[in-house]
């Protein structure tokens, strides 16, 4: 029976309901030290003297100068050092590690450390340093805004997200047998990661060791949504600097509260934009500006941003756009990688944006969305002109038929509960050249009952190891039972390039399924165990092959930025308190247009489990940074949704097929976090509630109460946008600014 | 855990009056019911003291009973005890409605009523109901019983009158006649910390009591003496807010606090039948 | 002085701290990794245990106040309960980390909770994975099972 479009049963399911998965936490090695990382408690300034204020009997300690390679955290820019050395750049900065066999000593270790502060800067748009700048241009801006009967402006604020993935970051480094010589030998690092080649190139960097000499191995990993990409490679390096030097094992786990206040964070974001509209409701020209607060140093922030301004046009046909985007430095931890990855901060603005732009021209917010979703043939912002599998009007007619959206859009008019909608899409793989300049590898090797697969992709939850096997199970020919999945451990599998980018499915699911054809072709009519007997052990390795018909320019950013769009509709409808101006989310359908769903069940938990995240950062996930530390970093107090604030999701999924996708998959992985915020906001203000940011606190729709439905009247438009611009900025209540 | 254990004593106490003695002959120790918040703090290294007093086995102070019309509850009684307690549903329902909106499932198995008032916390869901209820505190020490009104049982942010000797045995909590009123306003739908709390009820005359809006739980006198004079509810929640002291603070803003407090305060008076 | 109770059906004698977190006998003392932390303050509930048949979470429980209990952990299903079956079958686990302590909150919900009864009975555990409804429906397949 082929396994492809089936419900099989997922390949780490027995373990992790018996409890017998082996999460980084449940291992221990024989002569174990624990870590502990020495933090800075000022955002900026330099250190002026460190003290060991302990015995030191029994401890290892290691600062930056027992670094041997480079003090970095190799991934793009080499600005972020492993440890500081003297400058300080955020709160939570690690200075010092520390190891001891005794977890009570380590704690109670007490290290003092002095500093020279300076002024920290929290204001992203006040900042001196610039980690990117993106400008994407199509069509001449000033001939759109001429041909407009209107222009429509706003700003649109996110804050910041965390990922409060449910297993802490944690990894144990585990020093190999030194080496004929004397020389130290190689290390093996096990953890709970996303990208275990990352964190193989940022140790070879940071030990000067060639890779050979490095091993990561990835353990069952509880939740990543991005926050296990990049971070591994710092909490990775503290662990093989001490293992090092003590000539010991070495286990770092983060307890809640170090992770909340040291590891990324989603980029809060300030979008403007400013549109140009005919009466009937056609977009002439987008005018949108991006600012993502990075944080203290680069990490990912150049491409979160690249992701973020190709979305931020939205699924629209525009003949002139301009999207400027930037990125800057501000005395925070730095924000980095999170499930959408800048898509679902440029998508809240533009969302909100166009049922705004729908109330200036008294239009119904479903009609300017139909008029102006793209359609096969058009053409994006950076020029990619879509093919057959461009799904927004079949995605936002199906949710507006489901949910009786105009009707009931009627019917709750002057209630407390409002209906809101979202339209939205998201790019599958690397940006841009990403993925010819990852070129990633997956290997399949002939097993005696089938085939075991290679790849450097990791199974974090999503359903990896069981949609791999599905795809290789139907084009080998063998059964779903009959494919294994090899640990992703760069010791044993090739570099498949990260767990990120919702490019698992669509772009290594390709590659396997290429070395699937290959192997079945050299089977010919034999079984696995003839072909072995005959032929001896059989490896097919195969690379990223760029489809002939993407092309894609970097310097100019034209062109086929994804190979395949998803497409998606949210529709919400919110309850609002009448004395307590809460919200509560009653009902929620999504339509979702992904290719094709390799594993319907698994395809819908990406979909309800992103949605639940979205309604999250709609409403109740406030990250409060004081003095550029999160001060509300605890789960008591920084709230992510329980079953009870989790309404029904109804998923529909449709299918599409992407002709380079395996089977016709696209990704589905990020999608679905981008469209609930501003299918909130956009019901609230339905519902009489005028925002512009999220989360939307009871606080802010306590004092955004100024749109009602009277007041709300085409005519009306203009001033009240202008006025409320206006108490929008007085609000002041950027996150980065909250007190 | 950032806490350390090795460093800290524990004393068994098989009764009560072991309890007692202990606290009387080895005092201060820290007492230890249902841990829902003391370990947390220890989870957290920010718990201090190194003497604790386990009083989990003290059986004796679970009970749940009658006491003339009213009812008397142990401190160690938890919150499912309450919750599920016939005598707490037909005499003080505002109790068991407040035990069922504390954490999930896990705390309420543990947390106790008197661990509730002896944390101190001024959004402690509990902490209300006893004001408006005009509960006794009934105290403990190896000298012998004394009993403080709930009402004047904190003097300031977390600070109560209990001595380092005494322990909390039980809440008297006097029949309420009237109609009861609760409601919770967290920063989520369930586990959540109170960002408003109140609890009122109609005896002879209305009683109502927020937390969350002070630096202890309060009651309102003024509203009250307003509303028994024949206040409108526009005059009660004017008079309220003049009454409470709310803070911004991680969870939420003064100015939220209080128009949450006046609203709920005017949806109480109105469902008790005011106008 | 040594504390004894009964773990998954086994009488167990322990000696350490009686302050010690029942979490940390059970992960450390006793081997069973099963059951683990996420928070460390009562909040994400992946620590759930069933002491006496309740659900608690083991980072609040100093191991004194276990004596002579009986623990349930998710090692003590065996692999037989229809709920772990019905949590592979329909989604329930995704990343696998809320799953032991969601399960044996959900062991304590009974043969065949209500909605409501599902939803307040596991407000107390965190999934930053499903969004829930795969829970529920996960929970709602084991009640069907276990009626046939």
């Amino acid at each position: 029976m082929r396994a492809v479009g089936r419900n099989v049963l997922r390949k780490d399911g027995v373990s992790k309901v018996t409890g017998a998965a082996r999460y980084i936490d449940d291992l221990t090695f024989p002569n174990l030290l624990y870590g502990r990382t020495i933090r800075s408690t000022i955002p900026a300034g330099e250190i002026a003297g460190v003290h060991l204020n302990f015995d030191t009997a029994g401890f290892t300690i290691v600062d930056y100068r027992d670094i041997a390679g480079r003090n970095i955290v190799a991934l793009i820019e080499d600005d972020q050092p492993c440890l500081a050395e003297r400058e300080i750049r955020h709160v939570a900065e690690p200075i010092l590690l520390l190891a001891h066999a005794d977890r009570e000593r380590l704690l109670a270790a007490d290290v003092q450390i002095d500093y020279r502060a300076s002024t920290p800067n929290y204001d992203p748009a006040a900042s001196a340093i610039t980690f990117k700048t993106i400008t994407i241009d199509k069509g001449d801006l000033d001939r759109g805004f001429a041909a407009a009967d209107r222009i429509v402006e706003g700003e649109y604020r996110v804050g910041h997200q965390e990922q409060l993935y449910i297993e802490p970051n944690g990894v144990i480094a585990v020093p190999g047998p030194d080496g004929p010589g004397g020389d130290e030998g190689g290390i093996v690092i096990y953890g709970s990661m996303q990208c275990p080649y990352y964190v193989h190139r940022a140790i070879t960097v940071l030990l000067d060791l060639p890779d050979d000499h490095v091993r990561i191995i990835q353990t069952e990993t509880g939740g990543g949504f991005g926050g296990k990409e990049e971070y591994p490679s710092m909490i990775a390096g503290h662990a093989a600097l001490l293992a090092r030097k003590a000539r010991r094992p070495v286990k770092i786990i983060y307890d809640r509260v170090e992770d909340m206040l040291a590891t990324t964070k989603r980029h809060p974001g300030i979008i403007r934009h400013r549109t140009g509209v005919t009466r009937d409701g056609r977009l002439t020209a987008m005018e949108i500006d991006v600012l993502l607060d990075g944080g203290a140093y680069a990490t990912l922030s150049a491409v979160v941003l690249s992701r973020g301004v190709i979305h931020a046009s939205g699924p629209y046909r525009c003949d002139h756009i301009r999207v400027r985007g930037r990125a800057t430095m501000t005395n925070t931890p730095p924000n980095g990688a999170f499930r959408g990855f800048g898509a679902p901060q440029t998508q809240f603005a533009t969302e909100v944006h166009m049922d705004r732009i729908a109330d200036a021209l008294g239009l119904d917010p479903v009609r300017v969305r139909d008029i102006n979703a793209l359609r096969p043939g058009d053409t994006t912002a950076t020029g990619q002109r879509l093919g057959r599998d461009c799904s927004a009007r079949q995605v936002l007619r199906e949710a507006v038929a489901r949910t009786d959206f105009t009707r009931r859009r009627k019917a709750l008019a002057g209630s407390n509960r409002g209906i809101g909608l979202s339209l939205f899409f998201h790019g599958s793989g690397f940006t841009g050249g990403g993925e010819v300049k990852l070129a990633s590898k997956a290997a399949l090797a002939l097993t005696e009952r089938g085939a075991r697969i290679l790849v450097a992709s990791t199974e974090i939850g999503q359903g990896t190891r069981t949609m791999h096997a599905q795809i290789v199970a139907d084009t080998l020919g063998v059964p779903y039972d009959c494919i294994d999945v090899n640990a992703a451990d760069t010791g044993e599998v090739p570099n498949s390039g990260p767990t990120v980018a919702s490019r698992t499915c669509m772009i290594v699911g390709r590659i396997l399924q290429r070395c699937a054809e290959d192997m079945r072709a050299r089977l010919g009519a034999m079984t696995p165990r003839q072909y072995l007997r005959a032929h001896g052990p059989l490896v097919v390795t195969k690379e990223y092959e760029k489809p002939s018909d993407i092309t894609w320019d970097d310097s100019s950013y034209r062109g086929d930025a994804y190979g395949s769009y998803g497409w998606a509709c949210d529709v919400v409808e919110v309850e609002v308190d009448r004395d307590t101006w809460q919200a509560t989310p009653v009902a929620f359908t999504t339509v979702h247009e992904i290719g094709k769903a390799i594993h319907p069940m698994l395809a819908k938990g990406q979909i309800e489990g992103g949605s639940a995240q979205g309604i999250g950062y709609a409403l109740i996930e406030e990250v409060v940074m004081r003095d550029g530390r999160m001060a509300n970093g605890q789960l008591t107090n920084y709230t992510i949704p329980t079953t009870l604030d989790t309404p029904a999701i109804e998923v529909v999924m449709l299918e599409n097929p992407y002709k380079h996708g395996p089977f016709g998959a696209k990704g589905v992985g990020e999608m679905p976090i981008d469209g609930p915020a501003p299918a909130v906001i956009n019901a609230l203000r339905h519902a009489g509630f005028d925002l512009r940011e999220i989360p939307a606190t009871p606080e802010k729709i306590m004092r955004a109460r100024s749109a009602s439905p009277e007041q709300r009247r085409p005519s009306a438009e203009r001033e009240s946008l202008r006025s409320s611009a206006r108490s929008g900025s007085e609000l002041g209540v950027g996150p980065q600014r909250a007190k | 855990m950032r806490g350390s254990i090795s460093n800290r004593r524990l004393f068994e106490p098989r009764s009560l009056r072991d309890a007692l003695r202990m606290l009387r002959d080895e005092g201060p120790l820290v007492p230890m019911a249902g841990c829902t918040d003391l370990y947390v703090s220890l989870n957290f290294g920010t718990l201090k003291d190194t003497r604790f007093l386990n009083l989990w086995r003290l059986d004796a102070l679970r009970k749940i009973e009658t006491r003339g019309a009213g009812v008397s509850i142990g401190a160690l009684a938890t919150h499912t005890n309450i919750m599920r307690s016939a005598l707490v549903g037909k005499r003080l329902p505002m109790l068991a409605a407040a035990c069922r909106e504390i954490g999930g499932v896990q705390i309420q198995n543990r947390g106790t009523l008197g661990g509730n008032v002896a944390n101190a916390s001024p959004a402690g869901d509990t902490l209300p109901v006893l004001a408006a209820a005009d509960a006794v505190v009934v105290l403990a020490s190896a000298g012998g019983i004394r009993r403080v009104p709930f009402t004047a049982f904190y003097t300031g942010y977390r600070r109560s009158v209990m001595r380092p000797d005494e322990l909390i045995v039980a809440f008297d909590i006097p029949a309420v006649h009237g109609r009861q009123w609760f409601r919770k306003v967290g920063t989520r739908a369930a586990q959540a910390i109170s960002k408003v709390v109140m609890a009122a009820c109609d005896d002879d005359r209305p009683r109502i009591a927020v937390g969350s809006v002070g630096p202890t739980v309060v009651r309102l006198p003024r509203t009250e003496a307003a509303l028994a004079s024949g206040a409108s509810i526009a005059d009660a929640r004017r008079t309220l807010v003049d009454e409470i002291t709310p803070i911004d603070d991680l969870r939420s803003t003064a100015e939220y606090r209080r128009r949450v407090a006046a609203n709920l305060l005017a949806r109480c008076l109105t469902e008790f039948g005011m106008s | 002085m040594p504390i004894t109770l009964t773990i998954n059906g086994t009488r167990t004698r322990i000696t350490a701290h009686p302050m010690t977190r029942l979490l940390d006998v059970l992960r450390e003392d006793c081997g069973l990794t099963g059951t683990k932390e996420g928070c460390g303050e009562g909040e994400c509930g992946a620590c759930t245990v069933l002491l006496d048949g309740v659900p608690v979470n083991s980072c609040l429980v100093p191991l004194a106040q276990a004596d002579g209990t009986h623990v349930a952990t998710i090692e003590g299903l065996r692999g037989r309960h229809p709920l772990q079956r019905a949590f592979v079958e329909h989604g329930g686990a995704q990343c696998g980390i809320c799953t032991p302590g969601m399960i044996m909150a959900a062991v304590a919900l009974g043969r065949k909770p209500s909605m409501d009864a599902m939803r307040v009975g596991l407000a107390g555990n965190l999934c930053r994975c499903t969004g829930y409804w795969a829970i529920y429906r996960s929970i709602r397949s084991a009640a069907g099972a276990s009626k046939r």
